[in-house]
Order: structure tokens, then C-alpha cells, then sequence
């Protein structure tokens, strides 16, 4: 189990955040995403390969109004 | 300084001197006809978490008209959380600019000083370019340039007070030290708070609630893009001193004396 946004998310075994990102309906191609793992930026270039930890806390964030 | 002269950020140039933030808009469609009617070049977004099902719309409308996007770290109360949330506007948006807040409190919204400059210095040093959102004390704010702010934005008062600018002196010497662009953030409430601004010596002017809940958002861009020109237009013009007693201005030679 893996927390996104604060909610625990079970994306199967050792998931790439790749894999988060499409069991959440989220298109890893869209532009205007941003990721962090346990409190680091998760660059885009590894998202197809780095595996998240059981436990790990996941921020999926976006651009919104503000300012 | 000439009303044309183009204000100039980190080696960038913006015709408009008006910065526009995007928050408290209820329609993406006033949105779009406002960043229309104002002229800006460069408008504020936040980073919030994700929702899977709303839609993509806000981005589209402000990459539509062409604009420079400026994430804020609004939210943060520490310099960790705004560095991360700095880190993820880069990345979410591929533009090193970035509007630093780290806010003391919920009440009163205002800057929390020393960890706005530990944040500052941080993320210059990680190749930001970074304009924070500061208190209007003048030492703070040389501070911050000091540490490598590519301008500083002192409030006029309160974040959505509208109560426009509070301490015109502060902001006086704020202006008089700063050898980066001083942009007045915060408190304006209409469109005569913004020409004071750029009278008092102000680079530029960043607005958001002033214009997103006018009751005519539109109408109210308009007004503040004349006053923004207008501000600078009169202090290139040189506004007279102040006097205590009156002097007049038709001649006082000459004048009839009508027989009683």
C-alpha cells in the first residue's frame, strides 16, 4: 500500500509511478504534472522506471488557480 | 523612465507592468477576457494536488493568450514546504521562475520572515529566479536582494484586504534602496491604489482579488491596466509638492474692482 495525495492507493505490487499515475486515470503524458516521493520531486524522466516502496507518500500536483 | 519603457525582470522584458493573479475567478471564459483586457504578460498559478476528474481548462485558457506563467508557493508555511512546492512548479510547468510565499499565519496572511528568507536563499542557489512576496519592510526586502531576489513584491496591505497601500513611506524607501524591480503585491483594491503604486516609484503591480471579485472583473482589468500607465505617465511628469497653505494659479495681478 502507497499513499497519494494523502489517501492510501494500492497499485499492485512495487509499482513505477508510471503505474500510479495510469491506476489513478491520470495521463503520465499531460502536461502541467508534477510528482514527489516522500518529499522529493520525482522527475519526469524516471517516472516510467522508479518502483515506490510499500509506504511510500505520493504528491501528484498540478497548476490551479491562484495568486 | 518613460510610461514605455518595458519593465525588466531577471533579463526579460514585459510591455505591461501589470502582473495578474489568477485566483478567485468563478469562470474560465471572465478569466480569458480578463488576461485580454489587462494586458499582462505574466500570471500567477498555484500547485494543488491533482484531481483526477476535473478538467484540464485552467492551463489550456492561459496558454491560449500566450502568457508567462509564474507558479506561487501559496500555502507554505515553512521554507521547506516552499522550496518542495517551488521544485514541483518547476517541474510541473518547465519554468525556473517562481513567486515565493511562505505565510506566517491564516489570519493575517503575512510573510513569514525568516523563512521566507532561508527559502529565498535556497532556491536561488538552486537556479531559481525568484520574486517574493514580502512584507513592506524596507530591511527585509534588501535582504532579500541581497541573497539574490531577482525583485522583490512588498505588500501594500493584507492579501484580498483591498485596503491599498497602508504605508507609503515604507514603501518609498523600499523603492529608493532596491537596485532590482519593486512590484507592489498585495491590497490593492481598485484602480487609484495601483497608479499610487507605480507614482510612488513601485516597477510594477501584481493584482488578483482586486480584479477577480470586482463585481465587473472585465471592467476592473481595464481600469487597472489605465492606472498602472497612468501612475507611470505622472511620475514621469513630476507631480508638484504638497503645501500647506493655498497658491493660486490665476494671476493675482489684474483683478476687477467693480464700483459699489
Amino acid at each position: 500500500m502507497i499513499f497519494v495525495n494523502g489517501e492510501p492507493v494500492d497499485a499492485g505490487g512495487e509499482p513505477t509511478i508510471r503505474d500510479v499515475l495510469l491506476t489513478l486515470q491520470i495521463d503520465p503524458e499531460a502536461a502541467g504534472i508534477a510528482v514527489a516521493v516522500d518529499a522529493e520531486v520525482a522527475r519526469r524522466g524516471v517516472w516510467r522506471t522508479r518502483t515506490l516502496p510499500d509506504g511510500a507518500h505520493v504528491e501528484i500536483v498540478r497548476a490551479v488557480q491562484g495568486g | 523612465m518613460t510610461a514605455s519603457a518595458p519593465l525588466r525582470i531577471a533579463g526579460r522584458s514585459f510591455t505591461s507592468r501589470l502582473l495578474l493573479g489568477t485566483g478567485g475567478f468563478t469562470r474560465m471564459e471572465t478569466l480569458g477576457d480578463v488576461i485580454d483586457a489587462s494586458q499582462t504578460e505574466l500570471v500567477t498559478v498555484a500547485m494543488r494536488r491533482i484531481d483526477p476528474g476535473a478538467e484540464g481548462s485552467f492551463l489550456d485558457v492561459i496558454t491560449a493568450k500566450g502568457v508567462h506563467v509564474l507558479p506561487n508557493t501559496a500555502g507554505c508555511f515553512t521554507a521547506r514546504d516552499a522550496v518542495l512546492t517551488a521544485q514541483l512548479g518547476r517541474e510541473a510547468l518547465g519554468t525556473e521562475w517562481v513567486k515565493l510565499e511562505v505565510i506566517g499565519d491564516e489570519r493575517t496572511l503575512l510573510p513569514d520572515a525568516p523563512e521566507l528568507l532561508l527559502a529565498a536563499e535556497q532556491l536561488v542557489d538552486d537556479g531559481f529566479v525568484v520574486l517574493p512576496y514580502t512584507s513592506d519592510d524596507p530591511v527585509l526586502a534588501r535582504r532579500l536582494e541581497d541573497v539574490g531576489c531577482a525583485a522583490v513584491m512588498p505588500l501594500g496591505s493584507p492579501i484580498g484586504s483591498g485596503r491599498g497601500i497602508a504605508n507609503p513611506a515604507n514603501l518609498t524607501l523600499i523603492v529608493e534602496a532596491a537596485g532590482v524591480p519593486v512590484i507592489l503585491d498585495a491590497g490593492v483594491g481598485t484602480a487609484s491604489d495601483a497608479a499610487l503604486a507605480l507614482e510612488l516609484g513601485c516597477d510594477g503591480v501584481l493584482c488578483a482579488s482586486a480584479i477577480s471579485r470586482a463585481t465587473d472583473p472585465v471592467a476592473m482589468a481595464h481600469a487597472i491596466r489605465h492606472a498602472v500607465l497612468a501612475g507611470m505617465l505622472a511620475r514621469g511628469a513630476g507631480r508638484i509638492p504638497r503645501r500647506t497653505h493655498a497658491r493660486a494659479s490665476s494671476p493675482l495681478e489684474g483683478v476687477p474692482e467693480f464700483a459699489e
